[in-house]
C-alpha cells in the first residue's frame, strides 16, 4: 500500500504584487519526516510555512497538505496542523488556560485535560491563572507550543521555536516538537548547523527560488552557509 | 489586448460629442423659464447616469475579481471608480452651476440628485486612500473590492432613500427626464447620454490599454533582466498586473467558506 | 499521537460562538478599551452641543438629530475598537487555523459591537433625557427603543464589515469613520426622522412606519451583503 505522503508541492508560486515571493517550488515531505527549510530574510521562508497551514492560497502550482489540496481542501486538514510562528497568536488580557480553553473550543475540542497536560509538560501549571501580559516572553512562548499543540496536530509548522525559549524551557519543548513527537515537522531555522541534526530533508530558498533541495544526510554546514552569502 | 480599435472608438466619441455640442446649442430649443442655462442639464444628467453606471460596473468587477482572483478584474474596478470619481467631481460642479443659475443658490439640500452624489463621491472618496493603506498588494485588491461592492450596493439605494427624504421633488430634473420631454430635447438628451457614456468607455480603455502595457514591459524586463535585488516598488494605491507565471491563481476562487462535514 | 482522522469536522457553531463571545467579554472587561470611552465620549458630546447650539432644552428634529449624530459617533469609537485585539495579538491567524466556520467570527464580532452600543445607550439615553430633552423621556421610550433597536442593528451591520476592513492597514483610526459615516447617513436619515415626531414637545407622536421599515430594509441588504464579503477580509 503505498504511503501517502503528508506534504506534496508542485512548482507552488507565490506572488508579492509583481514580484515572486515563492517560485516554483516542488519537494515530497513524507509522514513523520522533518523537513527544514533554510535561506536568509525574504527568501520566503515564511510565505512558505503559511502557505501550508492554509493561511495563504497558492498563485500557481500544486499544494497537496495531508492527502488534501489546499485551497480547495483546506477546511480538511486544519484542525490537523499546528503552527508555532513569531507571534505566540493568544490574548495577553486572558490567562494562559483561559487562552487554552478558548482554543480548545474553536478546535471542537471537550475539557480541560489536554490543555493541564500540555502546562505541565511545559512547567506552566503554577501560572497558569495569571493573565499572559504579566509573563515574559519565554513564558509566553511556553504556552504558545501548548496552543500549537492542542489538538494533536500531525503536521507540525514551526517558525524558529527556539527563539525566544531559554535553554531550559528549550528541554521541556523538546518531546513536544522535537523528532521523537513522531509528526511531520515543517521547521524555518537560521540556524544551519543545529537544524541538520534533526532534519531528513532540507530546503534552502534564496529570493523565493529552490537553491538546495536534499537530504540531510547528504549536505554539510559548510554548502548551507553559501545561502547566506 | 484593450488597445484594439481604440483608434475608431475614440473618433466615435468625438464625432459623437461634436454633435452632441452642436445640436445642443443651435438646434435644440431655449427653455422657457430658465433659458440658456438650462442646456447644463445635457451635460450635467448624461454624466450624472454614466458616473452612476461606471461605479455599478467597478462593483460588479469587484465581485468577478473575488470569484476569479484575477487582478485583470480589480484592475477593471479600479480604473473603472477612478474614471467616474472624476466624473462625478463634474456632476457636481455642473449641477452646482445649474443650481447657482436657475434658482441662486450654489447648493440646495432639497435636490435629491446632487444630495445623493455628494455622499456616493465622500464614500468613493476614500477609495484611493483605503487601497493606498494596505501594501500588500493582493490584499490590497481584495479589500478593495469588498470596499468596492459595498458602495456599489450603497449607490442605488443611498439614491432611493435620499429621494424619499427630500420634502418636494424639484420638477426641473425628473420632469425633465420624463415622457413630457418634447421631441427635440429628448433627442439631444440621448445623444448626450451616449456621447457621454462612449467618452467613459475611450478613456477606461485607454487606462485599461496604458496600465496593461506598463505591467507588460515591466514583465519583460523582469524576463530579461531576472527581478534578483529588485528594490521594492513605492507604495501605490494602484492594482498590478501579473503577466505570465502564477498570473491565473489555482484552485476555487471563494473564500473556502469551511464547509466541513459534522 | 493520536491515529489520525482523515477529516476534522467543524466544530459547533454555538460552542464557538460562545468561546468568541466569552473571550470578548473578558477582553473588555480586562482592558476597557472600548465601553467606558463611548459612554464618556456622549455625554461629553451633549455638553459640547449645548454650548455650541446655545440650547438648555431641544425638542423635536433638533433633538433627535443631537441624540442621533451623538450616537453615532461614540459608535465610530467602538467600530475602531472592535477588531484591534485581534489584529495586534494573532487572533485572526488563531482563529483561521481552526477548523471553526469563519462566519461565526462575523456573528461575534456583531453581537460584540451590538452589546457595546446597547450599553453605550444605556448610558447616553438618560443622560440625554437629563441635560437636554425638553419633553418627558417616559412617553416617548417606547417609539426611541424600537428606533434604536433598528438603528443600532444598521450600525453593527455597516460597522462590523468596516472595522474589519480598516483594521489591518495603515491609519485605521481615520479610515474607518471615514468609510463608515457615508455608509451610515441613511442609518442616520431614517433613524433621525423617525425620532423626531417621538420627541416633540407637544407629546409623544406617533412613530412614521414608513422610516422605519426603511430602515429595516438597509439593515437586511447591508445585514446580506455584510455577510457575503465578510470572508474576503479574514484571509492573510
Amino acid at each position: 500500500m503505498a504511503v501517502l505522503a503528508a506534504l506534496e508541492l508542485r512548482g507552488l508560486t507565490r506572488r508579492y504584487g509583481e514580484r515572486l515571493a515563492l517560485a516554483d517550488v516542488t519537494l515530497s515531505v513524507a509522514a513523520g519526516q522533518t523537513l527544514a527549510v533554510l535561506g536568509p530574510n525574504g527568501a520566503g521562508k515564511t510565505t512558505l510555512l503559511r502557505l501550508l497551514a492554509t493561511l495563504l492560497r497558492p498563485h500557481g502550482g500544486e499544494l497537496r497538505v495531508l492527502g488534501h489540496a489546499l485551497p480547495g481542501e483546506g477546511w480538511a486538514v486544519r484542525g490537523r496542523i499546528g503552527l508555532l510562528g513569531h507571534e505566540p497568536l493568544l490574548y495577553r488580557e486572558l490567562t494562559a488556560r483561559e487562552n487554552l480553553r478558548f482554543y480548545a473550543a474553536l478546535h471542537g475540542l471537550r475539557g480541560d485535560e489536554r490543555a493541564q497536560e500540555l502546562l505541565a509538560a511545559v512547567a506552566m501549571e503554577r501560572r497558569a491563572d495569571e493573565p499572559l501580559r504579566t509573563l515574559s516572553r519565554g513564558m509566553v512562548q511556553r504556552v504558545a507550543v501548548c496552543r500549537a499543540l492542542l489538538h494533536d496536530p500531525e503536521l507540525l509548522l514551526l517558525d524558529e521555536p527556539r527563539a525566544n525559549l531559554d535553554p531550559a524551557a528549550g528541554v521541556l519543548v523538546e518531546p513536544l516538537i522535537g523528532r521523537e513527537s513522531g509528526r511531520t515537522r515543517v521547521i524555518v531555522s537560521h540556524d544551519p548547523a543545529g537544524v541538520l541534526a534533526e532534519a531528513d530533508l532540507v530546503l534552502g530558498l534564496v529570493r523565493g527560488r529552490v537553491a538546495v533541495l536534499a537530504a540531510a544526510s547528504e549536505l554539510d554546514p559548510a554548502a548551507l552557509a553559501e545561502l547566506y552569502r | 489586448m484593450y488597445g484594439k480599435r481604440l483608434r475608431p472608438l475614440a473618433l466615435t466619441t468625438f464625432a459623437a460629442l461634436t454633435l452632441t455640442l452642436v445640436l445642443a446649442f443651435f438646434w435644440a430649443p431655449n427653455d422657457a423659464n430658465q433659458g440658456f442655462l438650462q442646456k447644463i442639464f445635457y451635460l450635467h444628467v448624461p454624466l450624472a447616469i454614466v458616473t452612476l453606471c461606471g461605479f455599478i460596473y467597478g462593483g460588479l468587477a469587484a465581485i468577478a475579481h473575488l470569484r476569479t482572483r484575477d487582478s485583470r478584474w480589480d484592475m477593471r474596478s479600479y480604473v473603472a471608480i477612478h474614471l467616474s470619481l472624476v466624473f462625478g467631481v463634474g456632476v457636481l460642479v455642473t449641477g452646482s452651476i445649474w443650481a447657482k443659475g436657475s434658482w441662486g443658490v450654489w447648493w440646495d439640500w432639497s435636490e435629491p440628485t446632487l444630495v445623493s452624489f455628494l455622499l456616493i463621491m465622500l464614500l468613493y472618496a476614500t477609495y484611493q486612500p483605503l487601497r493606498f493603506a494596505i501594501e500588500d498588494p493582493e490584499r490590497q485588491a481584495r479589500y478593495a473590492s469588498v470596499f468596492a461592492i459595498t458602495a456599489g450596493a450603497f449607490v442605488p439605494i443611498n439614491f432611493v432613500i435620499v429621494r424619499l427624504s427630500t420634502a418636494y421633488l424639484h420638477p426641473r430634473v425628473l420632469g425633465n427626464i420624463s415622457a413630457n420631454l418634447p421631441g427635440r430635447f429628448q433627442i439631444v438628451f440621448y445623444l448626450s447620454l451616449i456621447s457621454m457614456a462612449l467618452l467613459w468607455i475611450t478613456l477606461w480603455r485607454y487606462e485599461m490599454t496604458s496600465k496593461h502595457a506598463s505591467a507588460q514591459l515591466r514583465a519583460l524586463k523582469r524576463a530579461l533582466g531576472g527581478d534578483d535585488d529588485e528594490a521594492l516598488p513605492r507604495r501605490s494605491a494602484v492594482p498590478t498586473l501579473t503577466i505570465g507565471a502564477g498570473a491565473t491563481p489555482t484552485g476555487r476562487g471563494s473564500a473556502g467558506r469551511t464547509g466541513a462535514p459534522r | 499521537m493520536s491515529a489520525a482522522t482523515p477529516t476534522v469536522a467543524a466544530p459547533r457553531t454555538r460552542v464557538v460562538l460562545a468561546a468568541l463571545l466569552r473571550k470578548e467579554l473578558r477582553v473588555e472587561l480586562r482592558s476597557f478599551a472600548a465601553v467606558p470611552a463611548m459612554s464618556l465620549f456622549s455625554v461629553t458630546t451633549f455638553v459640547l452641543f449645548h454650548f455650541a447650539l446655545q440650547a438648555n432644552a431641544l425638542d423635536g428634529d433638533l433633538a433627535s438629530g443631537v441624540l442621533w449624530v451623538t450616537l453615532l459617533f461614540a459608535a465610530i469609537l467602538g467600530i475602531n475598537r472592535l477588531f484591534v485585539a485581534d489584529a495586534e495579538q494573532g487572533g485572526f491567524d488563531g482563529f483561521l487555523l481552526s477548523p471553526a466556520d469563519r462566519s461565526v467570527l462575523l456573528y461575534s464580532k456583531a453581537l460584540t459591537l451590538l452589546a457595546y452600543l446597547l450599553v453605550l445607550e444605556l448610558v447616553a439615553v438618560p443622560a440625554f433625557a437629563l441635560l437636554l430633552l425638553q419633553p418627558a423621556i417616559w412617553p416617548a421610550l417606547p417609539g426611541l427603543l424600537v428606533t434604536l433597536a433598528l438603528g443600532d442593528l444598521g450600525i453593527v451591520v455597516i460597522g462590523t464589515l468596516v472595522g474589519a476592513l480598516a483594521v489591518r492597514t495603515s491609519v485605521r483610526d481615520l479610515l474607518g469613520p471615514m468609510i463608515s459615516l457615508p455608509l451610515l447617513v441613511p442609518v442616520l436619515l431614517c433613524a433621525a426622522r423617525a425620532t423626531s415626531p417621538v420627541l416633540a414637545a407637544a407629546g409623544a407622536g406617533t412613530l412614521p412606519l414608513r422610516w422605519l421599515l426603511t430602515l429595516a430594509l438597509y439593515d437586511l441588504v447591508f445585514g446580506l451583503i455584510t455577510f457575503a464579503v465578510f470572508d474576503f477580509l479574514l484571509e492573510d
